[in-house]
C-alpha cells in the first residue's frame, strides 16, 4: 500500500466556521486509514500550479473521512473556500511526520489561531490526558472549542482582546499547568513562548511549523527550515518531510 | 501500440518522458507512488563535488501559471549520491542522468570523473542554475564560457554528456552550438528564467534570495521557441523542457525539435503528470497514425 497518494476526494460537508475559516470533511477512506494527527495534505486548487498545504484536523477511519479546517490566506485558499459539498478535490495525503502521541503522559496542547486545527487530532487521541489551551484574536475568531471538549480534553481559551475567556497569551494561561509533553502550533512568537514554557517545566516539546512549499513530499527541497543536528550544527531540513512537527531542540529558526 | 523508444547519445530511453532535475530528488519520494521504471529516465537533483546547504527560506512561491524557486543547489555531494542513492536508483529500471553543478572547472571535472565508473547512464552538465552565484551559470551565459566548461568536462567524462542551457541569454542557439562544438552529445533546454516577486506590504522580495527561477506553464511558449530555434542549428539531439504539463505540450515540444522531453514543475501540481503525459502521448500518436516518435521530432511546419 502506498504510504501517501493523490486521490480525487468528494467533499461530504463544507461550512464556514468564521468569516475566513472553513471546515471541510472529505471522503478519503484509503488516505484516512494511513493518516495520523499532525500530518498534512496538499490540496489542488484547479488552475494553480502549486497545491495548498493544509493540516489534517480530524481523521475518521470508521467513516473513511478526513477533516480540514483552513483559513483564507490568499487567492488559492479563497478559491478553495468556494467549494461545496458534493464537489471533489484532488488531495495528496497523508504527508509528513505528525505528533508523537503517548497516552501515558500528561500533554499540553498549545494552539494559536489557525494553528489550532492540527491539534484536534492529537486531543482526540489523548483524551483526558490532554489540556488544550487555545488562543484567538477575539471571540469572533474562536473555533473548534466544542470539538476539543468532546475529546475529553480540558479546554482553556484565551483571546488577545479579552472578548472571550482569558485575556492574554496562551503561554500565560498555560503557565500554571503541569504536563510532561507540550505540543504547539501557531505563529512564531507563540512557538517561541511555547518552547520557553516547555523548557521551564522540563517537558518534552514539539513544534508544528509551516513554510512556503512546493512538492510536499521531500523531493524539491523548497520548504527549508533551519535545524540543528545532534552536534549543534545548523542545516536545512524540510517542513514537508522532516516535519511539520519537530522536536523543539531541533528547531534553530528564529521563530 | 506506437513506439515510444528514443535513443539520445547512445542511451536508449523506453519512452521520451524524463523527470526534470530538481523536481524529483533522487527518485525515492515519487518511487512510493509508482514504479520508476514507468519513466523514460530521471534527471537527478543537481549535485556538486561537495555538499551544499542551499539557500535560506523562503525558497519557493507560486506565480501566475508557474512558480519561482531559489533552492540553491542543496545537495549531499557527489560521493553521497554515488554511495547512498545510486545503488538503489540504478536498480529501478529507468535511465539515470546525473545533473552536475559546480563553481569551478576543477570541481566540475572532479565530480564528473567520480561518476565515470558508476552505473549512471548520462551526465547533464548544469551551467544554468540562476540561484547560486557560484552555481555554474557564469559558464552558461557566454558562448565562450559554454565551450570552455564543456570541453574541460568532455575531456574527463566517459559518460554521454548533455549540457543544460540557460534561457537567460541573448541567443540560446549560440550556446547550443558552442556546447556541440566542444563535444557535447546532447543539449537540454530550458532551465528556469530569472524572475522576482515582491510582497507589497513588507516591501520584501518573497524569495529570500531576492530572485528565483521561473518555471511552470508560464514558460512553455518561451521554451518551445528556444527549442525550435536551437534544433534548427545543432545536429546533436535536443531534450526539451520548460512548462510541459500535458501530453499536448509534449507533442508541441517534439514538433519544435526536441527528441525527448523533461517534466518538472507539473509534478508538483500532479505527481502522476509524467505518466499521464506518456500515456497521452501514446494515445495522440495512435489517434493520428504516428508510429514512431521520430515522425514528430522537428515536424512543425513553420509559416
Amino acid at each position: 500500500m502506498k504510504p501517501f497518494d493523490s486521490q480525487l476526494c468528494k467533499i461530504v460537508s463544507a461550512k464556514a466556521l468564521t468569516a475566513d475559516v472553513f471546515d471541510f470533511r472529505v471522503s478519503a477512506p484509503q488516505l484516512a486509514e494511513q493518516a495520523s494527527p499532525g500530518q498534512f495534505a496538499q490540496i489542488l486548487v484547479p488552475g494553480h500550479t502549486l497545491r495548498r498545504p493544509i493540516s489534517i484536523c480530524g481523521i475518521d477511519k470508521a467513516r473513511g473521512q478526513l477533516r480540514f479546517v483552513f483559513q483564507v490566506r490568499g487567492q488559492g485558499t479563497r478559491e478553495l473556500a468556494a467549494f461545496r459539498a458534493g464537489d471533489s478535490l484532488e488531495i495528496l495525503a497523508p504527508l509528513g511526520k505528525g505528533f508523537p502521541l503517548d497516552t501515558s503522559k500528561k500533554t499540553l496542547l498549545l494552539g494559536g489561531g489557525i494553528g489550532v486545527p492540527p491539534l484536534l487530532g492529537a486531543a482526540a487521541a489523548l483524551g483526558e490526558q490532554a489540556v488544550a489551551v487555545l488562543g484567538f484574536r477575539s471571540q469572533g475568531a474562536v473555533i473548534l472549542e466544542e470539538d476539543f471538549r468532546r475529546t475529553g480534553a480540558r479546554v482553556l481559551v484565551a483571546t488577545d482582546d479579552g472578548s472571550y475567556g482569558f485575556q492574554g497569551l496562551v503561554t500565560d494561561l498555560a503557565a500554571g499547568e503541569s504536563f510532561q509533553v507540550l505540543m504547539a502550533c501557531g505563529p512564531g512568537p507563540m512557538l517561541k513562548g511555547a518552547k520557553s514554557l516547555a523548557q521551564a517545566k522540563g517537558a518534552e516539546g514539539y513544534l508544528s511549523l509551516e513554510q512556503r512549499m512546493a512538492c510536499g513530499v521531500g523531493a524539491c527541497l523548497g520548504c527549508a527550515v533551519a535545524l540543528l543536528d545532534e552536534d549543534g550544527q545548523e542545516y536545512y531540513g524540510h517542513v514537508c518531510k522532516d516535519g511539520p512537527v519537530f522536536p523543539m531542540e531541533q528547531v534553530k529558526e528564529e521563530l | 501500440m506506437p513506439d515510444l523508444r528514443v535513443n539520445i547519445a547512445g542511451v536508449e530511453f523506453k519512452n521520451p518522458v524524463i523527470a526534470a532535475s530538481g523536481t524529483f530528488g533522487f527518485g525515492r519520494e515519487y518511487g512510493q507512488l509508482y514504479p520508476l521504471s514507468e519513466l523514460g529516465g530521471i534527471s537527478c537533483k543537481g549535485t556538486t563535488l561537495h555538499k551544499r546547504p542551499g539557500n535560506p527560506p523562503p525558497r519557493v512561491t507560486e506565480t501566475p501559471a508557474g512558480m519561482l524557486n531559489a533552492v540553491g543547489l542543496q545537495n549531499p555531494g557527489v560521493e553521497h549520491f554515488i554511495q547512498e542513492d545510486l545503488p538503489w536508483l540504478s536498480q529501478q529500471g529507468t535511465k539515470i542522468i546525473a545533473n552536475l553543478a559546480g563553481s569551478t572547472v576543477e570541481d566540475y571535472c572532479a565530480a564528473a570523473e567520480k561518476l565515470n565508473d558508476t552505473p549512471i547512464d548520462m551526465v547533464e552538465l548544469n551551467i544554468s542554475c540562476p540561484n547560486v552565484k557560484e552555481g555554474g551559470v557564469q559558464f552558461g551565459v557566454t558562448a565562450q564560457g559554454v565551450e570552455g566548461i564543456t570541453k574541460a568536462v568532455r575531456r574527463v567524462c566517459k559518460k554521454p554528456l548533455m549540457v543544460k542551457l540557460s534561457p537567460n541569454v541573448t541567443d540560446i542557439s549560440e550556446m547550443a552550438l558552442a556546447a556541440e562544438s566542444a563535444g557535447a552529445d546532447a543539449v537540454s533546454l530550458i532551465n528556469t528564467l530569472t524572475g522576482m516577486r515582491i510582497d507589497i506590504r513588507t516591501r520584501r522580495p518573497i524569495i529570500r534570495n531576492n530572485t528565483g527561477g521561473l518555471s511552470g506553464p508560464a514558460v512553455l511558449p518561451v521554451a518551445i521557441r528556444m527549442v525550435w530555434q536551437t534544433a534548427q542549428k545543432v545536429k546533436i539531439p535536443v531534450v526539451g523542457l520548460g512548462g510541459i504539463s500535458t501530453a499536448e505540450d509534449a507533442v508541441e515540444m517534439l514538433l519544435a525539435g526536441a527528441s525527448a522531453i523533461q517534466v518538472g514543475t507539473a509534478i508538483f501540481t500532479d505527481p502522476y503528470a509524467p505518466l499521464r503525459i506518456r500515456d497521452g502521448l501514446a494515445a495522440f500518436m495512435e489517434e493520428t497514425g504516428v508510429k514512431s516518435l521520430s515522425e514528430l521530432v522537428g515536424g512543425v511546419r513553420p509559416w
